[in-house]
């Protein structure tokens, strides 16, 4: 049987992929960001999963507004970079694993929540960024990768609970795939952070931090929290957040380890967070 | 029954609902199409003849023209959209964020290094934080502008 052992969460600025694709993370201001990804490169290093599970926010890339799916699974062979307007990313593109995507996509499906299957999609730095914060440079990324978009650009978002219990059904899912794959699951974007208007550039420490230590301890209770404290507290963008809690729901219900913590202000406009949760 | 919108008494900040994006609808998908090399070459070639391909309104082609970002959010724009015309200049998502504060490039930088913009005064419409409308424009413009 397949199983979720771990879980990680990361911001995915995508600065960080910019400085990292133009060789500045000795630099003193992206030292500090990537000081934080040394514990996890080594430890992913003896833990390469066979694949993960990689949920991020699409931006206005593969889907525009003729098509909004509010969740998106990637059920294709291989998936190209995207051109985001600066030319595509210099780093590779994904394998992904058509037969588990499938199989999670039937399963979930069938356990109530709609996804939609999309079989031909580009990635964007949202997908790109965590892979090169966790694997470095590469000319292959060391295990395949299904992509899962989730909609937090065009309100309403998917509510926190609602993104909770997606990730109890795909834990479901994935227990349920006969070949005996080692799975990770990546919940990514965050943490406070706002690209609009006289507010833009708000961060909230503490509120960021909180969010953490719930994320850890009482999950099921942070997925309680409305949509609009997220803004309000995290900012217009700090609403990608909800995406960690799908990660969160796929883990095992006993406490996980907590392999590794990582907090920084700022990269860009962004607050940095960074966990690994390993299950028991 | 008018759709509850809670978000609407935080101050600076323009949530992209279903009517906003109605409102954008073309002003994204032009940003859109700035995703293929080719036609990133033809809007620097000639802006006003490359929007005037797009239905958009007058008011929407003059917020890209003037790259006020903060205007083309208010017109039904989205950052993610946007983003587009930023990359297509060469500008980053700070220098793009930045833009829209008010504070010069400089100022906004080392507001991030310092630790980003204090939460306090920014949760609701009318404390008096620095993104209340009655504390603008910030920084060296506002010193100018208030003798």
């Amino acid at each position: 049987m397949a199983r979720i052992t771990a879980s990680i969460y990361t911001t995915h600025i995508p600065a960080i992929g910019a400085a990292w694709d133009a060789g500045r993370e000795k630099e003193p201001y992206w030292q500090k960001v990537f000081c934080g990804y040394e514990f996890s490169k080594e430890w992913i290093k003896d833990h390469t999963p066979d694949v993960i599970f990689l949920i991020y926010n699409d931006h206005a890339t593969a889907f525009s507004l003729e098509l909004i799916p509010t969740f998106a699974i990637g059920c294709a062979a291989e998936f190209k970079v995207a051109d985001e307007g600066w030319g595509p990313r210099a780093v590779p593109g994904l394998v992904g694993h058509p037969e588990l995507a499938a199989h999670i996509a039937q399963s979930v499906i069938q356990d109530d929540f709609d996804l939609t299957i999309v079989n031909k999609m580009d990635v964007d730095h949202g997908c790109t960024v965590p892979l090169s914060l966790m694997f470095g440079r590469r000319d292959a990324w060391p295990c395949k990768v299904i992509p899962f978009a989730v909609n937090v650009v065009l309100y309403p978002t998917p509510s926190g609970r609602r993104c909770f219990h997606l990730g109890h059904a795909i834990r479901k899912a994935v227990e349920s795939y006969d070949e005996p794959l080692n799975v990770q699951i990546w919940g990514t974007g965050g943490m406070s952070h706002q690209l609009q208007g006289a507010r833009a550039g708000l961060i909230n420490r503490a509120w960021d931090n909180r969010f953490l230590d719930r994320l850890i301890e009482e999950p099921d209770e942070l997925a309680k929290m409305p949509h609009v404290e997220y803004v309000r507290e995290a900012g217009s963008e700090g609403i990608e957040l909800v995406m960690w809690l799908i990660a969160r729901g796929a883990m095992s219900d006993a406490p996980p380890r907590v392999l590794h913590r990582f907090y920084h202000v700022a990269a860009s406009n962004t607050a940095v967070g960074h966990l690994i949760l390993e299950n028991q | 029954m008018p759709l509850d919108k809670p978000y609407l008494d935080i101050p600076g900040t323009t949530i992209f609902d279903a009517e906003q994006a109605r409102k954008g609808y073309w002003l994204n998908q032009f940003c859109v199409s700035l995703m293929k090399p080719e036609n990133r070459e033809r809007f620097r070639a000639n802006e006003r003849a490359y929007l005037d391909e797009w239905p958009m309104t007058e008011e929407q082609k003059q917020a890209v023209l003037a790259r006020d970002l903060s205007r083309c959010i208010q017109l039904g724009g989205n950052i993610y959209f946007l983003a587009r015309v930023g990359a297509t200049d060469g500008k980053t998502y700070q220098q793009m964020a930045g833009s829209m504060t008010g504070m010069t490039e400089e100022e906004y930088r080392n507001m991030m290094i310092n630790g980003g913009r204090s939460i306090e005064g920014n949760r609701f419409i009318g404390e008096d934080g620095d993104a209340q409308a009655h504390r603008q424009p910030p920084g060296a413009a506002g010193r100018k502008l208030k003798g």
